[in-house]
């Protein structure tokens, strides 16, 4: 018998079935065909401005720093301006996300880079594939456009954020993805970021950047501005 | 085999930790960190004893059906290119995991944090098969470095001192200027990061644990704050996720219920930083990503356990609160449990893996104050088992024989009232006499385990039966029965 077997047995005898009972296999495929949303917070459940402004208040929990622009064009200008306004060099990674590749990079001093990271970079920026209201977190997908080493390695990670991608909770990420048909089967990786690394294994005390990025950067475009 | 386990020492291990006077100064702490953390993130989510029991439902829904959604998980797993082993105890998960490495000619192997690795003693293991194991959780690092184990489940190193980590990291980090500062507590945790970026990049295979499995997707999760898992299973050629069977859930939106209870029992945080769901091995056209991916289920004793009283502690998530809330681990710390699980969980779960007969001293290890229990996630009645484990214990005969004898002695009283009112009557009044008034012995003969650490409360003269016969005389001269008012509105 092999292990698989002798384990699957086991459960079997243990619960005194045999795997065959028709209402059991039902309640099963029932369960998994109509996923149950259970409890869902209503912190999170807001709309237009209250959403963003709940958002930004549960990322600056965590010291996620949040900006709005109103436009995509003006994504490259803030990502420059924040690296200036934290000493930090001229110098970006970033994947092949078209949404990031279609902004005006050229019209800043910013040196970009393309690809996965591989370790040297010091910042990075990636395009999120939803924000989420009730906890301030980005849901990032890996793939080619948004390469996962982007998110972990470099010292400093940008996100973008289109305020049209912000939902209430991490369900309402599942029934996207479940409606692009992007669950079956998911990404390999499905990031769910809540603020810059930290660490409390020293001493019982909270420090921040402990193996990920020291520090996390937020540009939430919103063409209302209304926050 | 699994890890080294000196719990049938549990006496001697908690004398030793009770004079440890470092040990006692961390655990000191315990009272202002995270139970109040835990205590604000709870009362600041209305809707969190509402997920507690959803939490608890999801999990007993699971394990109703377990054999039907592991076939389910194998089979979404496979489906997205991953696969699954099934290991019966722990020397079967260690053989496939080292037979998995060695295929791949791997030299380095990073790690997450995993209590399942623990459990089966997976270090030792890769070691003597010439494989490098290399801790990532700094928490893990640290205890690695000093060849220790865990002294909590979520805070590896929670017994130790700064002081005490510098030092470790002065012996070990020898290729660094000795003369460098490390007297704030971050410089240490820049040196850690420093150190390990090497072997996160070297590295072979990585290997994590896994805070829950998803039946739909055949999805793992990791539940981290600083991105060691991340980077440990990204970067490597192969991903190996360690997970025991009641990892499972059925569907994302019921690990969704999960994780809204997990971060604040835990740690008070509303989420953790790092929440990853990982499915099957890196895609054609990704940037990065490990080329396979292999997850390893662990039975060892844990099927056993299903259809007992004990399925309940299969509900447990892993978050520590039970632990963090204890008297016992507060006045104790974790390594005095001597096997992988500590606290209130690990006295539950600890008999039931490794034997009554190596963990039957664990359930004793509690007052019974409840606090574990009203602050468990999945809503785990750990005193109740821990009971069980006591009536187990006694009816094998593995109880002490003073134990033993000694309720022999009460119970041969307690089955003659008269005889037992007039014992307990002698016994109060010789007490008290021998009191003299001061209502208290700092030493009493035959009860120096108990007036070695207080002192003993001496009775003033009159037992509680006396007293309550007494009172029930006083009310019925007072006249009518007790309620008679609230009958005649």
């Amino acid at each position: 018998m092999t292990a698989r077997d002798e384990i699957l047995a086991g459960v079997r005898r243990s619960l005194g079935v045999t795997g065959h009972e028709e209402p059991r296999r039902q309640a099963v495929a029932d369960r998994l065909a109509r996923p149950e949303r259970g409890v869902v917070p209503a912190r999170g459940q807001k709309t237009g401005a209250e959403a963003i402004a709940t958002f930004r208040k549960y990322a600056g929990a965590v010291q996620t720093s949040v900006t709005i622009v109103s436009g995509p064009e003006q994504v490259p200008a803030e990502t420059a301006r924040w690296l200036s306004a934290n000493n930090l060099p001229a110098r970006l990674r970033m994947g092949a996300d078209a949404r990031l590749a279609a902004m005006p990079w050229d019209a800043t001093t910013l040196d970009v880079s393309h690809g996965p990271s591989a370790g040297t970079d010091l910042n990075g920026v990636s395009h999120a594939f939803a924000g989420v209201t009730e906890t301030g977190s980005l849901i990032l997908l890996s793939g080619p456009d948004n390469p996962t080493t982007i998110n972990f390695l470099p010292d400093n990670h940008i996100v973008v954020l289109d305020s049209a991608d912000l939902v209430p909770a991490l369900e309402d990420v599942w029934a996207r993805l479940r409606a692009e048909t992007r669950s079956d089967p998911l990404p390999r990786t499905v990031n769910m970021v809540t603020g810059p690394s930290r660490s409390g294994d020293i001493d019982r005390t909270i420090f921040l950047g402990a193996h990920g990025p020291r520090a996390l950067h937020v540009i939430v475009i919103d063409p209302d501005m209304a926050v | 085999m699994t890890a080294a386990i000196t719990s049938p020492a549990f006496r001697e291990n908690a004398h030793q930790a009770l004079e440890d006077k470092q040990l006692q100064a961390v655990l000191g702490t315990m009272r202002t960190g995270f139970s109040v953390k835990r205590a604000e993130a709870a009362a600041a989510l209305p809707e969190f004893e509402a997920l507690r029991d959803s939490a608890r439902d999801i999990k007993n829904h699971t394990l109703a059906h377990l054999d039907l959604y592991l076939e389910q998980y194998e089979a979404k797993v496979t489906a997205s290119g991953g696969h699954v082993h099934y290991a019966r105890d722990a020397a079967e998960a260690r053989r496939i995991v080292a037979d998995i490495c060695r295929d791949l000619g791997a030299k380095t192997v990073t790690k997450g944090k995993s209590m399942i690795s623990e459990e089966i003693g997976l270090n030792d293991h890769l070691e003597r098969e010439g494989f490098t194991p290399v801790e990532t959780d700094l928490g893990e690092y640290i205890i690695q470095l000093r060849h220790e184990t865990p002294s909590h489940i979520i805070a590896p190193a929670f017994h130790l001192s700064a002081a005490q980590v510098e030092q470790d990291f002065r012996r070990v980090h020898t290729q660094l200027p000795p003369e460098r500062d490390l007297s704030e507590p971050v410089s240490l945790l820049n040196e850690a990061r420093q150190m390990l970026r090497q072997h996160f990049l070297a590295a072979d295979v990585g290997i994590t644990g896994a805070n829950f499995l998803i039946a739909e997707t055949g999805t793992s999760v990791i539940v981290t704050n600083e991105g060691n898992g991340d980077l440990t299973q990204t970067l490597p050629k192969a991903h190996i996720v360690l997970a025991s069977l009641e990892k499972l859930v059925p569907t994302l939106d019921d690990c969704a219920q999960m994780l809204r209870v997990l971060a604040r029992s835990a740690t008070g945080q509303d989420s953790s930083v790092y929440t990853t769901f990982s499915t099957g091995p890196r895609r054609a056209g990704d940037a990065d990503g490990p080329g396979a991916y292999h997850v390893v289920l662990l039975d060892n004793g844990r099927t056993g356990m299903l259809g007992t009283s004990f399925q309940e502690m299969l509900r447990c998530i892993r978050c520590g609160a039970c632990m963090n809330h204890c008297p016992v681990y507060q006045a104790v710390g974790g390594h005095a449990y001597g096997w992988t699980y500590p606290g209130p969980m690990g006295s539950v779960l600890t008999p039931s893996l490794i034997g009554v007969e190596k963990g039957g001293h664990l359930p004793n290890a509690s007052t019974f104050c409840g606090r574990c229990e009203s602050v468990c996630p999945v809503r785990i009645p750990l005193p109740k088992l821990m009971r069980h484990w006591r009536e187990k214990e006694f009816e094998r005969h593995l109880t002490p024989a003073t134990t033993r004898s000694g309720l022999a002695l009460w119970g041969f009283f307690a089955r003659r009232p008269w005889l037992y009112r007039q014992a307990t009557r002698l016994g109060a009044a010789t007490l008290a006499l021998a009191a003299r008034g001061r209502g208290k012995f700092a030493a009493l003969p035959f009860a120096s385990g108990w007036t070695q650490g207080r002192d003993f409360p001496a009775p003033e003269g009159r037992t509680f039966q006396a007293m309550w016969a007494a009172e029930a005389g006083k009310r019925r001269r007072a006249g009518g029965k007790p309620g008679a008012k609230e009958q005649n509105p």
